[in-house]
């Protein structure tokens, strides 16, 4: 009882965000939307038993993605202007295929007999170790690749947005 | 988990949040309003794989995926918004339908 009303209140928090995000016109709403969007996927990891990567989501799309788009909002957009800032295009067109993509994956979700394991054994003991172990040893090397990922998405980005000086 | 939350419960929770981000993907002209129709998407699948990963009794492999999904959505951001600052040095706009430079 008590998991139900924790979740449909997370979901709210969540699905209004997220529609607040997408339908809102002025882009600076959108941008603080994204904000309980975020921090109610955190609280929709919790409760599937996932605390390192809540811990995860809220360090870095909390703490860093979200506050990166805030800055580029308002590095790109004059603060007078906001209320235009966010135009749509082709609302219905968009609707349509939202629409078609919705039905075709309910109808894969509901039709699709699911292998259903024993959740329990999860429920119960931190995650942090055998992630850690995991990353250590038997996903040892998509690690490593994924820190050079991050590595020059950080050069890229400091090559992409600097202004050019030479002559 | 008890309380009669299932696995449909998170399945619909995600397609929800999957199309509003795909909408805002679609409908949008500012180029940080389709990130963040992208960031939508990422993390309603990443909602897929944990609660994969939690109901179908697998070991962390779900979550390991989120992680690294979240990594790739932090170096898409960060990508993502350099591309967009330095078309807004050239462009003085971000809307997407104005920059057409390179179409035919």
């Amino acid at each position: 009882m008590i998991a139900q009303v924790v979740f449909y209140a997370i979901a709210a928090l969540t699905i209004g965000s997220s529609m607040m995000v997408a339908f809102s016109r002025n882009i600076v709403y959108s941008t603080f939307a994204l904000l309980g969007a975020f921090t109610g996927v955190v609280g929709i990891y919790v409760m599937l038993a996932a605390d390192f990567v809540a811990m995860v989501q809220l360090l870095v799309y909390v703490g860093g993605i979200l506050v990166l788009t805030i800055f580029a909002v308002m590095l790109t957009q004059g603060i007078a202007d906001v209320t235009v800032s966010n135009r749509e295009v082709g609302v219905a067109p968009s609707l349509i295929i939202v629409s078609i993509l919705g039905a075709i994956m309910i109808f894969a979700a509901f039709k699709t007999p699911w292998e259903m394991g024993t959740p329990a054994q999860m429920a119960t003991s931190p995650t942090t170790y055998a992630i850690g172990n995991a990353f250590l040893g038997e996903y040892v090397l998509p690690f490593e690749v994924a820190s050079l990922v991050l590595l020059a998405a950080l050069v890229g980005a400091i090559v992409i947005s600097r202004h050019e000086t030479r002559e | 988990m008890g309380g009669g939350i299932t696995l449909y419960h998170f399945l619909v929770l995600s397609l929800i949040i999957f199309s509003l981000g795909m909408f805002c993907v679609l409908s949008r002209r500012n180029a940080i309003g389709i990130l963040m129709g992208v960031e939508l998407i990422l993390n309603s699948a990443n909602i897929n794989y944990l609660a994969f990963s939690y109901y179908g009794g697998h070991r962390y492999d779900g979550q390991i995926f989120a992680i690294f999904v979240i990594m790739l959505a932090a170096a898409e951001a960060v990508i993502g918004l350099a591309v967009v600052l330095a078309i807004y040095q050239n462009f003085r706009t971000i809307d997407v339908s104005a920059t057409e430079t390179l179409s035919g």
